[in-house]
Protein backbone atom coordinates (compact mmCIF):
# COMPACT_ATOMS: atom_id res chain seq x y z
CA UNK A 1 0.00 0.00 0.00
CA UNK A 2 2.82 2.46 0.96
CA UNK A 3 4.53 2.34 -2.64
CA UNK A 4 0.82 3.13 -4.25
CA UNK A 5 0.89 6.71 -5.59
CA UNK A 6 -2.91 7.88 -5.63
CA UNK A 7 -3.54 9.84 -9.06
CA UNK A 8 -7.56 10.98 -8.46
CA UNK A 9 -7.19 13.29 -10.95
CA UNK A 10 -6.49 11.47 -14.62
CA UNK A 11 -9.96 8.69 -12.94
CA UNK A 12 -11.42 12.50 -12.82
CA UNK A 13 -11.63 12.92 -15.97
CA UNK A 14 -13.42 10.43 -16.93
CA UNK A 15 -16.02 10.09 -14.22
CA UNK A 16 -18.34 11.08 -16.47
CA UNK A 17 -18.19 7.27 -17.86
CA UNK A 18 -18.98 6.74 -14.07
CA UNK A 19 -22.23 8.73 -13.87
CA UNK A 20 -23.66 7.83 -17.53
CA UNK A 21 -23.14 4.21 -16.27
CA UNK A 22 -24.87 4.37 -12.64
CA UNK A 23 -27.83 6.14 -14.83
CA UNK A 24 -28.23 3.50 -17.49
CA UNK A 25 -27.87 0.62 -14.85
CA UNK A 26 -30.58 2.29 -12.62
CA UNK A 27 -32.79 2.39 -16.10
CA UNK A 28 -32.33 -1.06 -16.20
CA UNK A 29 -33.24 -1.84 -13.26
CA UNK A 30 -36.41 0.25 -13.52
CA UNK A 31 -37.29 -0.99 -16.88
CA UNK A 32 -36.63 -4.63 -15.69
CA UNK A 33 -38.33 -4.53 -12.96
CA UNK A 34 -41.20 -2.68 -14.37
CA UNK A 35 -41.18 -5.71 -16.92
CA UNK A 36 -40.63 -8.63 -14.19
CA UNK A 37 -43.53 -7.33 -12.29
CA UNK A 38 -45.78 -7.82 -15.05
CA UNK A 39 -44.64 -11.34 -16.14
CA UNK A 40 -44.24 -12.04 -12.08
CA UNK A 41 -48.06 -10.89 -11.39
CA UNK A 42 -49.95 -12.19 -14.62
CA UNK A 43 -48.37 -15.45 -13.73
CA UNK A 44 -48.92 -15.81 -10.30
CA UNK A 45 -52.34 -15.21 -11.18
CA UNK A 46 -52.36 -17.71 -13.79
CA UNK A 47 -50.73 -19.98 -11.25
CA UNK A 48 -53.50 -19.53 -8.72
CA UNK A 49 -56.53 -19.03 -10.38
CA UNK A 50 -55.69 -20.19 -13.95
CA UNK A 51 -56.56 -23.63 -15.80
CA UNK A 52 -55.08 -26.58 -13.95
CA UNK A 53 -52.95 -27.35 -17.38
CA UNK A 54 -50.64 -23.87 -17.29
CA UNK A 55 -49.21 -24.54 -13.88
CA UNK A 56 -47.26 -27.01 -15.12
CA UNK A 57 -45.18 -24.52 -17.87
CA UNK A 58 -45.08 -21.58 -15.61
CA UNK A 59 -43.32 -24.26 -12.91
CA UNK A 60 -41.38 -25.05 -15.62
CA UNK A 61 -40.15 -21.65 -16.23
CA UNK A 62 -39.56 -20.83 -13.23
CA UNK A 63 -37.27 -23.76 -12.03
CA UNK A 64 -35.30 -23.63 -14.97
CA UNK A 65 -34.52 -19.69 -14.75
CA UNK A 66 -33.44 -19.94 -10.87
CA UNK A 67 -31.35 -22.84 -11.34
CA UNK A 68 -29.03 -21.37 -14.80
CA UNK A 69 -26.54 -18.81 -13.88
CA UNK A 70 -28.21 -15.02 -14.90
CA UNK A 71 -24.70 -14.90 -17.04
CA UNK A 72 -25.36 -18.18 -19.18
CA UNK A 73 -28.93 -16.78 -20.20
CA UNK A 74 -27.54 -13.26 -20.87
CA UNK A 75 -25.12 -15.03 -23.54
CA UNK A 76 -27.99 -17.49 -24.53
CA UNK A 77 -30.38 -14.17 -25.63
CA UNK A 78 -27.40 -12.17 -26.83
CA UNK A 79 -25.10 -14.58 -29.00
CA UNK A 80 -27.17 -18.20 -28.97
CA UNK A 81 -30.77 -16.88 -30.22
CA UNK A 82 -30.47 -14.84 -33.33
CA UNK A 83 -28.36 -17.45 -34.77
CA UNK A 84 -31.74 -19.86 -34.93
CA UNK A 85 -33.93 -17.05 -35.78
CA UNK A 86 -34.01 -13.71 -37.87
CA UNK A 87 -34.21 -11.26 -35.41
CA UNK A 88 -31.69 -8.63 -34.48
CA UNK A 89 -31.37 -6.45 -31.19
CA UNK A 90 -29.07 -4.39 -29.65
CA UNK A 91 -27.06 -5.78 -26.45
CA UNK A 92 -29.49 -3.25 -24.32
CA UNK A 93 -32.90 -4.42 -25.55
CA UNK A 94 -31.41 -7.92 -25.34
CA UNK A 95 -29.70 -7.60 -21.49
CA UNK A 96 -33.30 -5.98 -20.40
CA UNK A 97 -35.36 -8.85 -22.00
CA UNK A 98 -33.07 -11.53 -20.17
CA UNK A 99 -33.21 -10.40 -16.98
CA UNK A 100 -37.18 -9.36 -17.30
CA UNK A 101 -37.07 -13.03 -17.76
CA UNK A 102 -35.08 -14.10 -14.78
CA UNK A 103 -36.56 -11.28 -12.76
CA UNK A 104 -40.12 -12.29 -13.81
CA UNK A 105 -39.47 -16.27 -12.37
CA UNK A 106 -38.47 -15.21 -8.39
CA UNK A 107 -41.04 -12.28 -8.56
CA UNK A 108 -43.51 -15.15 -9.62
CA UNK A 109 -42.85 -16.63 -6.36
CA UNK A 110 -42.60 -13.58 -4.46
CA UNK A 111 -46.18 -12.29 -5.48
CA UNK A 112 -47.57 -15.78 -5.77
CA UNK A 113 -46.95 -16.46 -2.04
CA UNK A 114 -48.07 -12.90 -1.11
CA UNK A 115 -51.87 -13.68 -3.07
CA UNK A 116 -51.75 -16.70 -1.58
CA UNK A 117 -51.65 -14.87 2.08
CA UNK A 118 -54.48 -12.97 1.72
CA UNK A 119 -56.82 -13.69 4.53
CA UNK A 120 -59.64 -15.66 2.81
CA UNK A 121 -62.49 -13.85 4.66
CA UNK A 122 -61.12 -10.17 3.29
CA UNK A 123 -61.95 -11.80 -0.54
CA UNK A 124 -65.41 -12.79 0.40
CA UNK A 125 -66.18 -9.47 2.31
CA UNK A 126 -65.08 -7.92 -0.79
CA UNK A 127 -67.69 -10.64 -2.63
CA UNK A 128 -70.19 -9.40 -0.34
CA UNK A 129 -70.32 -5.97 -0.75
CA UNK A 130 -70.84 -6.94 -4.12
CA UNK A 131 -67.68 -6.64 -5.82
CA UNK A 132 -67.08 -8.46 -9.28
CA UNK A 133 -63.91 -11.03 -9.39
CA UNK A 134 -62.10 -8.07 -11.15
CA UNK A 135 -63.09 -5.28 -8.52
CA UNK A 136 -61.92 -8.39 -5.73
CA UNK A 137 -58.72 -8.54 -7.41
CA UNK A 138 -58.14 -4.75 -7.58
CA UNK A 139 -59.47 -3.26 -4.63
CA UNK A 140 -58.83 -6.37 -2.09
CA UNK A 141 -56.44 -8.86 -3.47
CA UNK A 142 -53.67 -7.07 -5.37
CA UNK A 143 -53.27 -4.00 -2.59
CA UNK A 144 -53.05 -6.88 0.25
CA UNK A 145 -50.90 -9.22 -1.69
CA UNK A 146 -48.36 -6.53 -2.45
CA UNK A 147 -48.73 -5.06 0.90
CA UNK A 148 -47.61 -8.57 2.07
CA UNK A 149 -44.94 -9.05 -0.40
CA UNK A 150 -43.61 -5.74 0.25
CA UNK A 151 -40.36 -6.63 2.25
CA UNK A 152 -39.47 -9.58 -0.12
CA UNK A 153 -39.97 -7.44 -3.02
CA UNK A 154 -37.62 -5.13 -2.00
CA UNK A 155 -34.76 -7.38 -1.32
CA UNK A 156 -35.48 -8.90 -4.88
CA UNK A 157 -35.10 -4.90 -6.36
CA UNK A 158 -31.74 -4.74 -4.67
CA UNK A 159 -30.26 -7.85 -6.17
CA UNK A 160 -31.73 -7.01 -9.43
CA UNK A 161 -29.98 -3.62 -9.38
CA UNK A 162 -26.49 -5.41 -8.62
CA UNK A 163 -27.10 -7.54 -11.08
CA UNK A 164 -27.54 -5.07 -13.53
CA UNK A 165 -23.63 -5.49 -13.58
CA UNK A 166 -23.55 -8.43 -15.55
CA UNK A 167 -24.86 -6.26 -18.67
CA UNK A 168 -20.68 -5.52 -18.60
CA UNK A 169 -20.42 -8.81 -19.86
CA UNK A 170 -21.75 -7.95 -23.48
CA UNK A 171 -20.49 -4.67 -23.26
CA UNK A 172 -23.51 -2.29 -22.43
CA UNK A 173 -22.13 0.40 -20.71
CA UNK A 174 -23.22 0.83 -17.84
CA UNK A 175 -21.38 1.34 -14.31
CA UNK A 176 -19.41 -1.69 -13.78
CA UNK A 177 -18.52 -1.63 -17.66
CA UNK A 178 -17.57 2.50 -17.50
CA UNK A 179 -15.36 1.09 -14.29
CA UNK A 180 -13.63 -1.61 -16.42
CA UNK A 181 -13.30 0.85 -19.59
CA UNK A 182 -11.46 3.85 -17.19
CA UNK A 183 -9.28 1.00 -16.35
CA UNK A 184 -7.97 -0.20 -19.01
CA UNK A 185 -7.43 3.64 -20.32
CA UNK A 186 -5.86 4.79 -17.03
CA UNK A 187 -4.62 1.77 -15.58
CA UNK A 188 -5.73 3.90 -12.32
CA UNK A 189 -7.09 0.14 -11.05
CA UNK A 190 -7.47 1.22 -7.23
CA UNK A 191 -8.86 4.36 -7.87
CA UNK A 192 -11.59 3.62 -10.36
CA UNK A 193 -12.64 0.50 -7.40
CA UNK A 194 -12.60 3.24 -4.81
CA UNK A 195 -14.89 5.83 -7.05
CA UNK A 196 -17.38 2.55 -8.19
CA UNK A 197 -17.22 0.49 -5.43
CA UNK A 198 -19.17 3.16 -3.27
CA UNK A 199 -20.98 4.32 -6.12
CA UNK A 200 -22.90 0.97 -5.64
CA UNK A 201 -22.73 0.67 -2.13
CA UNK A 202 -24.33 4.06 -1.70
CA UNK A 203 -26.89 3.62 -4.41
CA UNK A 204 -27.88 -0.08 -3.24
CA UNK A 205 -28.42 1.33 0.12
CA UNK A 206 -30.00 4.66 -0.90
CA UNK A 207 -32.67 2.14 -2.98
CA UNK A 208 -33.29 -0.11 0.06
CA UNK A 209 -33.62 2.82 2.05
CA UNK A 210 -36.16 3.93 0.17
CA UNK A 211 -38.12 0.34 -0.30
CA UNK A 212 -38.23 0.15 3.76
CA UNK A 213 -40.08 3.51 4.12
CA UNK A 214 -42.84 2.43 1.57
CA UNK A 215 -42.90 -1.05 3.42
CA UNK A 216 -43.20 1.24 7.09
CA UNK A 217 -45.99 3.68 5.53
CA UNK A 218 -47.99 0.64 4.02
CA UNK A 219 -46.96 -1.89 6.92
CA UNK A 220 -50.16 -4.00 7.84
CA UNK A 221 -50.92 -4.18 11.79
CA UNK A 222 -50.04 -7.81 12.12
CA UNK A 223 -53.65 -9.50 13.60
CA UNK A 224 -54.21 -13.02 14.45
CA UNK A 225 -56.79 -14.81 12.93
CA UNK B 1 -25.07 -35.83 -32.67
CA UNK B 2 -21.24 -36.57 -32.68
CA UNK B 3 -20.72 -32.74 -32.72
CA UNK B 4 -22.23 -32.66 -28.87
CA UNK B 5 -20.11 -35.92 -28.19
CA UNK B 6 -16.83 -34.53 -29.07
CA UNK B 7 -17.36 -31.19 -27.18
CA UNK B 8 -18.52 -33.04 -24.46
CA UNK B 9 -15.17 -33.85 -22.74
CA UNK B 10 -14.05 -30.14 -23.00
CA UNK B 11 -17.84 -29.46 -21.38
CA UNK B 12 -16.87 -32.06 -18.57
CA UNK B 13 -13.22 -30.50 -17.58
CA UNK B 14 -14.90 -27.07 -17.54
CA UNK B 15 -18.04 -28.91 -15.07
CA UNK B 16 -14.89 -29.88 -12.83
CA UNK B 17 -13.60 -26.08 -12.75
CA UNK B 18 -17.35 -25.22 -11.60
CA UNK B 19 -17.72 -27.66 -9.01
CA UNK B 20 -14.12 -27.40 -7.46
CA UNK B 21 -14.40 -23.36 -7.61
CA UNK B 22 -18.55 -24.30 -6.04
CA UNK B 23 -17.08 -26.66 -3.25
CA UNK B 24 -14.01 -24.91 -2.41
CA UNK B 25 -16.46 -21.40 -1.70
CA UNK B 26 -18.61 -23.02 -0.22
CA UNK B 27 -16.62 -25.02 2.28
CA UNK B 28 -14.51 -21.88 2.73
CA UNK B 29 -17.55 -19.99 3.66
CA UNK B 30 -18.89 -21.90 6.29
CA UNK B 31 -15.87 -22.08 8.02
CA UNK B 32 -15.47 -18.22 8.35
CA UNK B 33 -19.35 -17.31 8.06
CA UNK B 34 -20.86 -19.56 10.66
CA UNK B 35 -18.41 -18.58 13.52
CA UNK B 36 -18.97 -15.38 12.69
CA UNK B 37 -22.72 -15.24 12.32
CA UNK B 38 -22.87 -16.63 16.08
CA UNK B 39 -20.31 -13.92 16.87
CA UNK B 40 -23.06 -11.44 16.13
CA UNK B 41 -25.54 -12.84 17.66
CA UNK B 42 -23.80 -13.80 20.85
CA UNK B 43 -20.84 -11.94 20.47
CA UNK B 44 -19.67 -8.76 22.68
CA UNK B 45 -20.27 -5.56 20.59
CA UNK B 46 -16.54 -4.88 19.72
CA UNK B 47 -17.11 -8.61 17.56
CA UNK B 48 -20.31 -7.62 16.46
CA UNK B 49 -19.44 -4.21 15.02
CA UNK B 50 -16.69 -5.19 12.04
CA UNK B 51 -18.88 -8.29 11.22
CA UNK B 52 -21.68 -6.06 10.81
CA UNK B 53 -20.41 -3.47 8.87
CA UNK B 54 -18.85 -6.63 7.16
CA UNK B 55 -21.59 -8.32 5.57
CA UNK B 56 -23.43 -4.96 5.07
CA UNK B 57 -21.05 -3.91 2.85
CA UNK B 58 -20.05 -6.90 0.91
CA UNK B 59 -23.70 -7.31 0.12
CA UNK B 60 -24.23 -3.61 -1.46
CA UNK B 61 -21.81 -4.49 -3.85
CA UNK B 62 -22.10 -6.78 -7.37
CA UNK B 63 -20.14 -9.91 -6.80
CA UNK B 64 -19.03 -8.96 -10.50
CA UNK B 65 -17.18 -5.72 -8.92
CA UNK B 66 -15.36 -7.72 -5.78
CA UNK B 67 -14.57 -10.20 -8.69
CA UNK B 68 -12.37 -7.60 -10.79
CA UNK B 69 -11.08 -5.89 -7.58
CA UNK B 70 -9.58 -8.95 -6.11
CA UNK B 71 -8.11 -10.30 -9.58
CA UNK B 72 -7.20 -6.86 -11.18
CA UNK B 73 -7.46 -3.93 -8.04
CA UNK B 74 -5.14 -5.92 -5.73
CA UNK B 75 -2.31 -6.08 -7.35
CA UNK B 76 -1.94 -2.56 -7.09
CA UNK B 77 -0.89 -2.84 -4.09
CA UNK B 78 1.15 -5.46 -4.61
CA UNK B 79 -1.37 -8.81 -3.69
CA UNK B 80 -1.39 -10.50 -7.19
CA UNK B 81 -3.27 -13.67 -6.85
CA UNK B 82 -3.46 -16.13 -9.73
CA UNK B 83 -6.87 -16.34 -11.29
CA UNK B 84 -8.60 -19.44 -9.70
CA UNK B 85 -6.99 -18.11 -6.27
CA UNK B 86 -8.56 -14.57 -6.68
CA UNK B 87 -12.09 -16.09 -7.90
CA UNK B 88 -12.50 -18.04 -5.18
CA UNK B 89 -11.15 -15.36 -3.01
CA UNK B 90 -13.74 -13.25 -4.18
CA UNK B 91 -16.77 -15.68 -4.48
CA UNK B 92 -15.81 -16.56 -0.63
CA UNK B 93 -15.74 -12.81 0.62
CA UNK B 94 -19.27 -12.63 -1.43
CA UNK B 95 -20.66 -16.18 0.37
CA UNK B 96 -19.33 -15.47 3.72
CA UNK B 97 -21.55 -12.11 4.15
CA UNK B 98 -24.42 -14.39 2.82
CA UNK B 99 -23.75 -16.84 5.39
CA UNK B 100 -23.20 -14.51 8.36
CA UNK B 101 -26.53 -13.34 7.58
CA UNK B 102 -28.38 -16.62 7.53
CA UNK B 103 -26.65 -18.10 10.59
CA UNK B 104 -28.05 -14.91 12.19
CA UNK B 105 -31.33 -15.18 10.93
CA UNK B 106 -31.42 -19.12 12.12
CA UNK B 107 -30.54 -17.85 15.67
CA UNK B 108 -32.58 -14.97 15.80
CA UNK B 109 -36.01 -16.73 14.62
CA UNK B 110 -35.58 -18.77 17.85
CA UNK B 111 -38.17 -17.14 20.25
CA UNK B 112 -36.75 -15.59 23.60
CA UNK B 113 -39.29 -18.00 25.52
CA UNK B 114 -36.58 -20.98 24.30
CA UNK B 115 -33.70 -19.27 26.07
CA UNK B 116 -35.32 -18.48 29.42
CA UNK B 117 -36.75 -21.65 29.65
CA UNK B 118 -32.97 -23.48 29.01
CA UNK B 119 -31.85 -20.52 32.18
CA UNK B 120 -34.69 -21.45 34.17
CA UNK B 121 -33.72 -25.25 33.94
CA UNK B 122 -30.31 -23.90 35.21
CA UNK B 123 -28.88 -24.72 31.92
CA UNK B 124 -25.24 -22.32 31.33
CA UNK B 125 -24.19 -20.63 28.43
CA UNK B 126 -22.66 -23.61 26.30
CA UNK B 127 -25.19 -26.06 27.36
CA UNK B 128 -28.26 -23.58 25.83
CA UNK B 129 -26.27 -23.37 22.65
CA UNK B 130 -25.11 -26.64 22.38
CA UNK B 131 -28.71 -28.16 23.17
CA UNK B 132 -31.30 -25.90 23.07
CA UNK B 133 -30.24 -23.27 20.40
CA UNK B 134 -27.82 -25.08 17.95
CA UNK B 135 -30.65 -28.12 17.17
CA UNK B 136 -33.08 -25.66 16.31
CA UNK B 137 -30.89 -23.29 14.66
CA UNK B 138 -29.89 -25.99 12.21
CA UNK B 139 -32.89 -26.58 11.21
CA UNK B 140 -33.40 -22.98 10.13
CA UNK B 141 -30.26 -22.55 8.82
CA UNK B 142 -30.15 -25.56 6.23
CA UNK B 143 -32.95 -24.41 3.58
CA UNK B 144 -31.72 -20.89 2.89
CA UNK B 145 -28.47 -22.30 2.79
CA UNK B 146 -29.15 -24.88 0.54
CA UNK B 147 -30.60 -22.34 -1.39
CA UNK B 148 -27.56 -20.26 -1.47
CA UNK B 149 -25.42 -23.34 -2.52
CA UNK B 150 -27.65 -22.93 -5.73
CA UNK B 151 -26.52 -19.21 -6.06
CA UNK B 152 -22.68 -20.03 -5.80
CA UNK B 153 -22.96 -22.50 -8.16
CA UNK B 154 -25.20 -19.78 -10.74
CA UNK B 155 -22.35 -17.43 -9.45
CA UNK B 156 -18.93 -19.31 -10.41
CA UNK B 157 -19.96 -18.70 -13.78
CA UNK B 158 -18.70 -15.15 -13.25
CA UNK B 159 -15.34 -16.55 -12.94
CA UNK B 160 -14.85 -16.76 -16.67
CA UNK B 161 -15.11 -13.16 -17.46
CA UNK B 162 -11.38 -13.40 -15.42
CA UNK B 163 -10.73 -16.08 -18.01
CA UNK B 164 -10.69 -18.84 -15.87
CA UNK B 165 -12.29 -22.07 -18.02
CA UNK B 166 -15.11 -23.02 -16.30
CA UNK B 167 -18.31 -24.88 -17.79
CA UNK B 168 -19.11 -21.49 -19.17
CA UNK B 169 -15.77 -20.01 -20.71
CA UNK B 170 -15.79 -23.51 -22.02
CA UNK B 171 -18.73 -23.32 -23.45
CA UNK B 172 -17.50 -20.21 -24.85
CA UNK B 173 -14.63 -21.70 -26.26
CA UNK B 174 -16.40 -24.72 -27.85
CA UNK B 175 -19.43 -22.35 -29.32
CA UNK B 176 -16.32 -20.05 -30.83
CA UNK B 177 -14.93 -23.32 -32.70
CA UNK B 178 -17.84 -24.92 -33.55
CA UNK B 179 -20.38 -21.95 -34.50
CA UNK B 180 -23.41 -24.05 -32.99
CA UNK B 181 -24.51 -21.41 -30.39
CA UNK B 182 -27.73 -22.20 -29.39
CA UNK B 183 -27.68 -25.68 -28.83
CA UNK B 184 -24.50 -25.62 -26.69
CA UNK B 185 -25.97 -22.83 -24.53
CA UNK B 186 -29.00 -24.84 -24.21
CA UNK B 187 -27.25 -27.90 -23.46
CA UNK B 188 -24.62 -25.75 -20.58
CA UNK B 189 -27.62 -24.40 -19.28
CA UNK B 190 -29.09 -28.09 -18.48
CA UNK B 191 -26.09 -28.85 -17.39
CA UNK B 192 -26.23 -26.34 -14.88
CA UNK B 193 -30.04 -26.97 -14.43
CA UNK B 194 -28.74 -30.91 -13.07
CA UNK B 195 -26.82 -29.67 -10.48
CA UNK B 196 -28.72 -26.80 -9.32
CA UNK B 197 -32.49 -28.71 -9.39
CA UNK B 198 -31.72 -31.16 -7.12
CA UNK B 199 -30.60 -28.90 -4.55
CA UNK B 200 -33.41 -26.36 -4.64
CA UNK B 201 -35.83 -29.41 -4.66
CA UNK B 202 -33.82 -30.60 -1.64
CA UNK B 203 -33.93 -26.89 -0.01
CA UNK B 204 -37.85 -26.67 -0.74
CA UNK B 205 -38.45 -29.92 1.09
CA UNK B 206 -36.46 -29.49 4.29
CA UNK B 207 -38.47 -25.87 4.67
CA UNK B 208 -41.64 -27.94 4.66
CA UNK B 209 -40.42 -30.66 6.92
CA UNK B 210 -38.58 -28.06 9.47
CA UNK B 211 -40.30 -24.70 9.04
Amino acid sequence: MANYHFNFAIVWRYAAKLFDGLLLSIELAALTIAIGMAIGLVLALIELDGPRWAKPFIRGYVEFVRNVPLLLLVYLVFYGIPTAIDLEYDATTSFVATLAIYSGAYLVEILRAGLAAVPGGLIEAGKAIGLTPTGVLVHVRLPMALRIALPSLSNTYVSLFKDTSIASAIAVPELAYGMRWIETQTFRTVEVYLMATPIYLVTSYAILLLLRQVERRYAIARQGK
Amino acid sequence: MTLYLQTLPFLLDGLLITLLVSVGVVLLSILVGIPAGCALVFGPLWARVPIRLYADFVRGVPILVLLYFVYYGLPAIKVNLPSLTAAIVALTAFKTAQIIEIARGAFQSIPIGQTEAAKSIGLGLFDRFVYVLAPQAVRRFLPPFINSVVDTVKGSSLVSLLGIVDLMLSLQQVIGRTHVALPLYAMGALMYFAINFPLSALSRRLERRFV
